[in-house]
């Protein structure tokens, strides 16, 4: 296996393409949507019409506008059709034989739309694109191109350099430079070593990793090859999430493909490199997103973490070295070793190089996935891509890094998205997730729910984390229900300092942010739940701090 | 599914008592997921997943048999158990309804959608009817953020639900 053999590969795919495809969405979005219904509508329809031989329907991942579907594409250059029911799929087929005009009464998306035009796919390039579940399709596109000149043609140390040039950056929230911590634990002496995908996307609202696993499972499996390779470790471990199933049977679908095709393996590309890929399943536990709490599971425990140092880089799995990165940053991988890292660092701004995928969800007109450059302003993202609110109401908020992060008010959309930025206003980049909230939108019960859930998630290791969020959703609760005091607000503010500085990891170490960004940008809304006690907790508030 | 034609039935129909019958061929897919771990501890969790899609939960005498099984102290079974939300030490009910309570269907909802199924069934989130028909479950974010708010019946994830259409979607269950 080599290149030669992945561009023939390739090339068999392509000659074999039907002339005409129509392509459909099977990514969770879509299919809760009737997708799978619409599909096999579809490819009926191709057959009562008798074109199978030159249309074939291709089920393949997220096309990104979730709130449209089930999407439809016909290729090429055909039109996208939105909210596609099986009971059109014959007016669509039927429409095939004039390109120029798409079916009536089916609603055809506008490709020009910002939503679209202004997106920048690196991560997402094949998504919506390939079959997922197809490794010829992944192989079609240049996958596995990558793997192969690196394993072949590069020395480890030169693809951390690369890494480490490109100036690629975790998009998991932290932000570490990436290849700063491959060269750590390629530089650790050790017989074994190990790399972990993160793949436990906890985070309420943020839905791009299972986007990606589900549209694009290969391009992980190549990320983490190569990083593999770089670092010197011979196995690897995907750490997903339980509640994805569908994500979970597309990589192990696409992990058998890769080991019969010699991509995975002993002798990944015949040369002396092995690389073996497990599956772990998560069992729901918020917490098992923090790297040693996520190791803990993985060796089969309570998922608590531990102190740092040792980093997971000196001493991770089983007491060897462990590299550790999120679904969004290993996908970013094959297309930094492809392109080049002078192409990626072009890609966003100085200190936060590359893309970044967006989850646009909540009091918003299109929801969905996004990729846009790092430094796009949250305006363009939330009014020009995202529509902004539904019936014309104005955003109030926008939350990002769901319970590690917090709420910008709508006074500081032009603010520019990169890591620095967010974490100026008292946010963080988080793994991508956006919630719209609109005027109706209480921000004291925005608060009060992400302790909730900080508070179920807590592990109860440490005390801060574990009593003290008890103690500040019980503050919260006091505040929404009138009975609150000027004292107590001084007490939340103390109570959220001191979990903040006081827990071990970051769970805890973040927990307090979205209370102290609404305290910051929404004081008044805390100040009228004092100055009227009798406020009905059902009802939304009234507040004067609008910001427009 | 057609209802099994014995009118006296009294006895909720548990997924444990249901399955007795085939009990030992579900053993034996569990040790086979054991073996293929080579019995390791570090498996606990693999083997724990195994047990309760073949057993619909974790009961006692199950998290024996994984701790004997695998050479671990049973508290630490115990304690693995109970610490993930996956993992239900007691039956779910025939039916399950999953609201999830994410960000973005929390912001569209989703509370009026559990308190909906509560006030409709008569038990609290987390809870099944006493007949065991129905399971009220909520769920931390089941990542279908674009169609919120979001349930999962029976396995089938749907959006974009009122209190309105998931009672009328629910209410069959509970004749």
């Amino acid at each position: 296996m080599d290149t030669t053999d992945l561009l023939e590969i390739a090339e068999r795919e392509r000659a074999a393409r039907t002339p005409r495809r129509l392509r459909c969405c099977t990514a969770a979005g879509c299919l809760s949507q009737n997708g799978q219904a619409l599909k096999a509508a579809l490819i009926e329809a191709v057959k009562t019409a008798g074109l199978t031989d030159s249309v074939e329907v291709v089920g393949v991942g997220c096309m990104g506008l979730c709130s449209q579907g089930p999407l439809v594409q016909v290729d090429p250059d055909g039109p996208l059709y939105e909210k596609v029911t099986p009971d059109q799929a014959p007016a669509i087929v039927a429409a095939l034989n004039e390109p120029s005009a798409p079916a009536d009464d089916v609603r055809v998306g506008d490709p020009t739309h910002p939503f679209f035009a202004k997106q920048v796919p690196v991560v997402l390039q094949n998504s919506g694109k390939i079959n997922p579940e197809r490794i010829e399709s992944y192989i079609e596109v240049g996958g596995y191109q990558a793997l192969c000149t690196a394993v072949r043609e590069m020395q480890p140390l030169e693809v951390c350099e690369l890494i480490t040039a490109s100036g690629l950056r975790g998009r998991g929230g932290a932000g570490y430079p990436t290849g700063l911590k491959w060269s750590t634990v390629a530089k650790t002496e050790s017989d074994r070593k190990f790399v972990v995908c993160n793949a436990d996307e906890g985070d309420p609202g943020a839905f791009m990793d299972r986007s990606v696993l589900e549209s694009d499972p290969h391009r992980i499996i190549e990320g983490m090859a190569i990083a593999a390779y770089a670092v010197g470790a011979s196995q690897g471990f995907v750490y997903v999430r339980g509640e994805y199933p569908l994500a979970i049977s597309r990589l192990k679908t696409a992990i058998s493909q890769a080991r019969r095709l010699g991509v995975l393996g002993a002798g990944v590309f015949e040369t002396r490199f092995d690389f073996r890929v497990d599956i772990r399943i998560g069992a729901g536990a918020f917490v098992c997103g923090e790297e040693t709490a996520l190791m803990r599971s993985i060796e089969g425990h309570r998922g608590t973490p531990r102190p740092r140092p040792p980093f997971p880089a000196a001493k991770g799995l089983w007491g060897c070295p462990t590299l550790i990165n999120n679904v969004e940053t290993l996908a970013n991988i094959p297309a930094i070793v492809a392109n080049g890292p002078e192409w990626f660092a072009g890609l966003g701004t100085g200190k936060s190089a590359g893309t970044k995928v967006f989850a646009l969800a909540g009091k918003i007109k299109n929801t969905g996935l996004i990729e846009v450059p790092m430094g796009t302003t949250l305006r363009t993202i939330v009014e020009e891509m995202g529509g902004g609110v539904p019936g014309g109401g104005s955003v109030k908020a926008v939350q990002t890094g769901g319970p590690s992060g917090g709420c910008i008010p709508a006074e500081h959309l032009d603010t520019p998205v990169d890591y620095e930025s967010l974490a100026q206003l008292g946010s963080i980049m988080g793994s991508g997730g956006m919630i719209v909230m609109d005027e109706s939108d209480n921000m004291v019960d925005v608060a009060r729910f992400f302790m909730e859930f900080c508070m179920d998630e807590s592990c109860g290791k440490c005390v801060p984390c574990r009593a003290g969020t008890v103690q500040i959703h019980h503050l919260l609760t006091k505040l929404r229900s009138g009975k609150g005091t000027a004292r107590d607000l001084d007490v939340l503010r103390e109570l959220c300092e001191m979990v903040k500085q006081t827990s071990l990891c970051g769970l805890g170490q973040s927990a307090p942010n979205p209370v102290l960004s609404t305290l910051r940008y929404f004081h008044n809304e805390y100040d009228t739940l004092l100055n009227d006690p009798m406020t009905p907790a059902t009802k939304p508030l009234q507040t004067s701090t609008e910001t427009r | 599914m057609t209802p099994v034609a014995v009118p006296e039935v009294t006895v909720p129909k548990e997924p444990s008592s249901r399955a007795a019958p085939r009990a030992d061929n579900r053993l034996k897919m569990l040790e086979a997921t054991m073996k293929r771990h080579q019995y390791q501890a570090d498996a606990l969790i693999e083997v724990l997943h195994t047990a309760q899609e073949l057993f619909g939960c974790l009961e006692d005498d199950m998290l024996t048999h994984v701790a004997r099984s695998l050479k671990v102290p049973p508290s630490r079974v115990y304690g693995v158990a109970t610490f993930y939300h996956f993992f239900t030490l007691k039956p779910h009910g025939e039916h399950t309804c999953v609201v999830c309570m994410g960000t973005a269907c929390y912001v569209k909802g989703a509370a009026a959608l559990v308190s909906a199924i509560e006030d409709l069934a008569g038990i609290k989130a987390g809870e099944t009817t006493p007949d065991g028909k129905l399971s009220l479950i909520t769920a931390r974010c089941l990542g279908a953020c674009g169609i919120a708010p979001a349930v999962v019946l029976d396995g089938e994830v749907l959006g974009y639900e009122t209190p309105e259409s998931l009672c009328n979607r629910v209410k069959g269950w509970l004749t």
